[in-house]
C-alpha cells in the first residue's frame, strides 16, 4: 500500500521500542511490601505476597471470575515464585491506578469508579471488565526478571 | 412564548454555571476556613509588605524542601510584586533583589575555565534553587512524599488561597482514636479518607481531614519580620498565601487593571453597536 | 437565495478590472450585501457570526500561542507558563484561548439548540444541517486535542481515558491504541501529535465552515416562523440590517467573553491542570471540560466498555439523520406546542447529564439517611441516556405523526399584517 509509510510513522518509533522491556530486582521488594516501577510509561506493580495472601488467592482459585482468562493464581505469579506478583497497574475499566491495601479483597481499590481486584489482581467488583493484566516475564536468574 | 425560551436561556446558562462551580462530592469532609484575601474579586490588589513577609516565610521555612522553579528572582522586581521599585522598571537593576539574589550561594552552576560543578551567588536572572538535585532525593529526606513545587499551587488546588491557608493552620491534635503512621501527620483541612485509620468509638463521626507527608511547617516567631508585624503562625500563614497567591500569577493584578477598561470599553462599543442597530431598522418592520 | 441574478455594479476602473479576472468583490457582494435575509429573524440567528468571529479568534490566538509553545512532555507545562508570565501580554493570548474554547463551545450549543427548535435541519436544508454536525465533531476533537497541549494532570489522565477507549473495539482495538499513542501509552510521541493534528483541524473546521454557508445561502436561511419567504416583502439586504444586528450580538458576546478572560480566567477549567502531567498518580476525579461532560455521563451509564463507547457516539452520530428522523410537517415549534413541551426536557436532560458527568458515578443524589437506598449519578446519567435515545429515535418521529400543531401563517410579514395572530411570537 502507497499509504502504508504514512500510516506506519505513527506507529511507535526506534526509541520508545527500546524501552520495551526492563530489567526487574525482586530482592528489593521486602515482604509484604508493594512497590511501583514506570514501565513502557505505566506503573508496574511488584508485590512480595505474605504466605496468607498467596494462600487467600489459591483459595478463591475457582469462584466466578468476571474475566475468567487466566485466572488461576498459579497462572499469575511469577513463574517459579509464588510470593511475587508482578502486574500492570493500569485499571482495566478506564485506565486509572488502582492504589494498594484498599478495597475489601486484599488487593486494590481503583478510586475513579470503584473497581477491586484481589491478593492476586484479579477484578473482584466495580465496573472493571478484566483482571488487572500479567505482562511478559521471563526469569533470568534467583532475583532478576525481565518485564517486556 | 419570548418568555418560555427566555426561561430556557436562564436555565442554559444557569446549568453551565451550575456544572462549573457545582459537585456532589466537593471538598469532602475536610475543614476550609474562608478569609477576605486584599487580591481577591476583580477590584483585589496585593499589599506589598505582605508579599515580602510571605517571600520571607518562603525562602526561611518552604523552600528547605520545596522547589518553585517557575519562578526567578527578577520576578520579585516586576510591577506588582513584593520589591517593586518605581525608581527600577527594569527589575534586573534593582538593587534589593539583586542583593537578595547573591544571598544564596548555592547556585549550580559550570566552572569556566575549567568545566568542574561547582555552586556560585545567585543572579535576578537565575529561577529559584532546587533544595534537591531531583525527586527521589525529595522523597527519601521526607519519608516517602515528594514536596509539591509551589509556583502554581494556589491555582493547582480546589479552594485556593483559602485552602492553602486552612492547610497551614489545620495540624490539630489527632483525635484519639486516629492512628497515625509514623511518616504521616493528621490535618483537618487536608482531603483524605480516615476510614482505614480510624479506630474511635463505635457510631461516632470520622473527623474531618486526612494525612499528609508534611510535618507541621509553621510556628509562631519560627520566621520574624523586619517591619515589626506580629509573628504569630496566623500572620505567617496569611502572609505566604499572599505570596504564593501572587506568584501563581504574578500578572494578575495587570489583568485585572486591564479588564476593567477593556469592560468598559466593550459596554461602551455594545451600546454603539445598539444604537446603529435601532437606527438602521428604524422604517423597517421585523416581520 | 442563490440563483437571483447579481445586482453588483464595479464603480471604478480597478473593481471592474477586477471583476473581469476573479469576481470575488461580486461573490461578496452577493453574499453578504445584497443578500436577501428574512426581515423576522430574532437573535438567535446571531449566533452564525458570533461562531465566524470565534472561529477567527481561536485561530488568531492558537498561531501567536504556538509560536511560544513547546510540544515536548518535559516542556510543555513550563512553556504555557513561560507565555503567562515572561510573554509579552502571553497571558491575554492565553486565557483568550482558553476561555475562547468555552464560549466557542457555548455559541455552538445554542445554535445547535436553535436549528432543533426552529426546524432548520428539515428539507431543504439536510446538508447544511449535516455540515454543522461535522463542524460539531471537528470541533469536539481539536478542544480534546487541545486541552491535552498543557500536559497537566487532567490533560494527561483525560487523554488516557479517551484514547482507551478504542481498546474497546475487538479485534483491532489494542494495534489502534498503540498506533494512536505511538508507544504503549500516552507519553511524549503522543503529545507531539495531537499537537499537529490541533493545529490542523481548525482549518479543516474553516473549509467546512465554508460549505455550510455555501449551502446555507442556496436555501436561504430558515426564520423563526418557518415559513420561506414568498416575495421582496419578506426580507431586507444582509447588509445593513443583518450586519448590524450580528454586530450588536457579537459585542455583547465579547462582553461575557471578557469577563470571563479578565475577571474569571480559571472558573470554567479544573485546579488539577494546575498540576504538572504524573503518569504514576491518578487525580480522584477524571473530568473533561464541560462541553463534553453529557456525553462522558452517556458513556459512563452503562456498563459494557463497547456498549458505552457506542452510546456516546451514537448520541452525536444521531442527529446526523435528524432530518430523516423528523416527519413534522409543520418546521418551527412556534407553532409545535407538543414538540416544545419535549424539547425543553431535553434542554433539562442534556443539563442534567452534564452534571451527572462532573459527579463521580456512585456519589448519591439524594438519599435516605446515612446508608439507605438511594438515587445514585449513574441510575441518573441512565434515566437521562434513556431520555436522550428515546428523544430522537422515538418522540421526534412520533410526533410529526400524532402532533395538534397550531394555525401556521402563510408569509413571514402577515403575522403583523393579517392579525392572525394566534400563535404568540417565540
Amino acid at each position: 500500500m502507497l499509504a502504508w509509510p504514512l500510516v506506519d510513522q505513527m506507529n511507535p518509533s526506534g526509541d520508545t521500542l527500546a524501552l520495551a522491556s526492563i530489567d526487574v530486582d525482586l530482592s528489593k521488594v521486602i515482604e509484604g511490601g508493594h512497590v511501583t516501577i514506570k514501565w513502557r510509561g505505566k506503573p508496574l506493580f511488584v508485590r512480595y505476597r505474605t504466605q496468607a495472601e498467596i494462600a487467600s488467592a489459591v483459595k478463591d482459585d475457582h469462584i466466578d471470575f468476571r474475566d475468567k482468562v487466566r485466572s488461576l493464581d498459579a497462572e499469575r505469579h511469577v513463574p517459579g515464585k509464588p510470593q511475587y506478583l508482578v502486574l500492570v497497574g493500569v485499571c482495566t475499566h478506564l485506565g486509572c491506578v488502582p492504589v494498594f491495601n484498599e478495597g475489601e479483597w486484599g488487593g486494590w481499590l481503583c478510586h475513579c469508579h470503584g473497581s477491586q481486584y484481589d491478593t492476586s489482581g484479579r477484578r473482584r467488583a466495580g465496573p472493571a471488565p478484566l483482571n488487572l493484566e500479567v505482562p511478559d516475564i521471563a526469569v533470568l536468574s534467583d532475583t532478576k526478571i525481565k518485564v517486556g | 412564548m419570548r418568555r418560555k425560551l427566555s426561561v430556557i436561556a436562564a436555565v442554559l446558562a444557569l446549568g453551565v454555571s451550575g456544572v462549573a462551580a457545582g459537585s456532589a462530592a466537593a471538598a469532602e469532609n475536610a475543614v476550609l476556613t474562608h478569609q477576605t484575601w486584599s487580591f481577591a474579586g476583580p477590584f483585589g490588589t496585593f499589599d506589598q509588605r505582605s508579599l515580602q513577609r510571605g517571600y520571607k516565610v518562603y525562602r526561611e521555612v518552604c523552600s528547605t524542601c520545596h522547589t518553585m522553579n517557575l519562578l526567578s528572582f527578577r520576578n520579585l522586581g516586576e510591577k506588582y510584586g513584593p520589591f517593586y521599585d518605581e525608581k527600577y522598571p527594569n527589575p534586573n537593576d534593582n538593587p534589593y533583589v539583586k542583593s537578595l539574589a547573591s544571598s544564596i550561594t548555592t547556585i549550580p552552576d559550570i566552572n569556566p575555565d575549567t568545566g568542574d560543578a561547582i555552586q556560585r551567588p545567585g543572579v535576578t536572572a537565575d529561577h529559584f534553587p532546587d533544595p534537591f538535585p531531583n525527586e527521589i532525593a525529595a522523597k527519601a529526606s521526607t519519608g516517602g512524599a515528594i514536596p509539591p513545587d509551589l509556583s502554581v499551587i494556589i491555582k493547582a488546588r480546589e479552594g485556593g488561597a483559602d485552602y492553602v491557608y486552612s492547610l497551614l493552620k489545620g495540624f490539630d491534635a489527632p483525635p484519639a482514636g486516629l492512628i497515625v503512621p509514623s511518616n504521616l501527620n493528621y490535618n483537618k483541612s487536608y482531603p483524605g479518607d480516615l476510614s482505614s485509620a480510624w479506630h474511635g468509638p463505635k457510631g461516632s463521626h470520622l473527623p474531618p481531614g486526612g494525612l499528609i507527608g508534611m510535618k507541621k511547617p509553621l510556628d509562631d516567631c519560627k520566621v520574624t519580620f523586619d517591619d515589626g508585624t506580629g509573628c504569630t503562625v496566623d500572620q505567617e500563614a496569611k502572609d505566604v498565601v499572599t505570596f504564593l497567591a501572587w506568584a501563581s500569577e504574578p500578572k494578575q493584578t495587570e489583568r485585572k487593571r486591564l479588564g476593567m477598561w477593556v469592560m468598559i470599553y466593550l459596554v461602551f462599543m455594545a451600546g454603539l453597536a445598539y444604537a446603529s442597530y435601532r437606527k438602521v431598522w428604524k422604517n423597517e418592520s421585523h416581520g | 437565495m442563490s440563483g437571483s441574478p447579481s445586482t453588483y455594479q464595479p464603480k471604478n476602473g480597478f473593481t471592474r478590472w477586477m471583476d473581469a479576472r476573479l469576481p470575488i468583490l461580486r461573490l461578496a457582494h452577493d453574499s453578504f450585501v445584497d443578500y436577501p435575509t428574512p426581515r423576522n429573524l430574532n437573535y438567535w440567528w446571531t449566533f452564525g457570526a458570533i461562531l465566524s468571529f470565534m472561529l477567527g479568534m481561536q485561530i488568531v490566538t492558537g498561531i501567536v500561542l504556538a509560536m511560544h509553545y513547546v510540544p515536548n512532555a518535559t516542556m510543555a507545562f513550563k512553556s504555557v507558563e513561560h507565555i503567562m508570565r515572561d510573554v509579552n501580554y502571553g497571558w491575554l493570548v492565553r486565557y483568550l484561548h482558553s476561555n475562547g474554547a468555552s464560549m466557542f463551545f457555548i455559541a455552538v450549543y445554542i445554535h445547535m439548540l436553535r436549528g432543533l427548535y426552529y426546524g432548520s435541519f428539515k428539507a431543504p436544508r439536510e446538508v447544511l444541517w449535516i455540515l454543522g454536525c461535522i463542524i460539531y465533531l471537528l470541533m469536539m476533537a481539536t478542544g480534546f486535542l487541545g486541552y491535552a497541549l498543557p500536559w497537566g494532570q487532567m490533560s494527561f489522565h483525560g487523554a488516557t481515558v479517551i484514547t482507551n477507549l478504542f481498546g474497546a473495539l475487538p479485534l483491532v482495538g489494542g494495534a489502534i491504541k498503540t498506533w494512536l499513542w505511538g508507544g504503549f501509552s500516552v507519553d511524549n510521541a503522543t503529545l507531539n501529535r495531537f499537537f499537529s493534528l490541533h493545529y490542523l483541524l481548525p482549518f479543516m473546521i474553516a473549509g467546512v465552515v465554508i460549505l455550510h454557508v455555501w449551502a446555507l445561502h442556496v436555501s436561504g436561511q430558515n426564520n423563526p416562523t418557518g415559513v420561506e419567504p414568498k416575495s421582496k416583502a419578506d426580507t431586507v439586504p444582509f447588509t445593513p440590517y443583518a450586519t448590524v444586528k450580528d454586530g450588536f450580538g457579537v459585542a455583547l458576546f465579547a462582553v461575557m467573553f471578557g469577563f470571563f478572560v479578565f475577571f474569571m480566567p480559571n472558573a470554567l477549567g479544573d485546579a488539577a491542570n494546575y498540576i504538572p502531567a504524573n503518569p504514576l498518580v491518578t487525580p480522584q476525579h477524571i473530568v473533561p471540560e464541560w462541553y463534553y461532560l453529557p456525553f462522558y455521563a452517556i458513556l459512563r451509564s452503562i456498563d459494557n466498555k463497547l456498549l458505552g463507547v457506542l452510546a456516546m457516539f451514537g448520541s452525536i452520530g444521531l442527529l446526523f439523520i435528524l432530518p430523516w428522523l423528523d416527519t413534522s410537517k409543520v418546521r418551527s415549534m412556534r407553532f409545535r406546542p407538543a414538540a416544545r413541551t419535549f424539547f425543553i426536557f431535553f434542554v433539562i436532560d442534556a443539563l442534567i447529564l452534564g452534571w451527572c458527568g462532573h459527579n463521580p458515578t456512585d456519589a448519591y443524589v439524594f438519599r435516605v439517611g446515612a446508608e439507605g437506598p438511594g438515587l445514585t449519578v449513574k441510575v441518573l446519567a441512565q434515566i437521562g441516556t434513556f431520555y436522550w435515545f428515546v428523544y430522537f429515535v422515538a418522540i421526534t418521529p412520533l410526533l410529526g405523526k400524532f402532533e395538534k400543531t397550531l394555525p401556521v401563517p402563510d408569509t413571514i410579514s402577515s403575522p403583523v399584517l393579517s392579525g392572525a395572530a394566534t400563535a404568540e411570537k417565540a
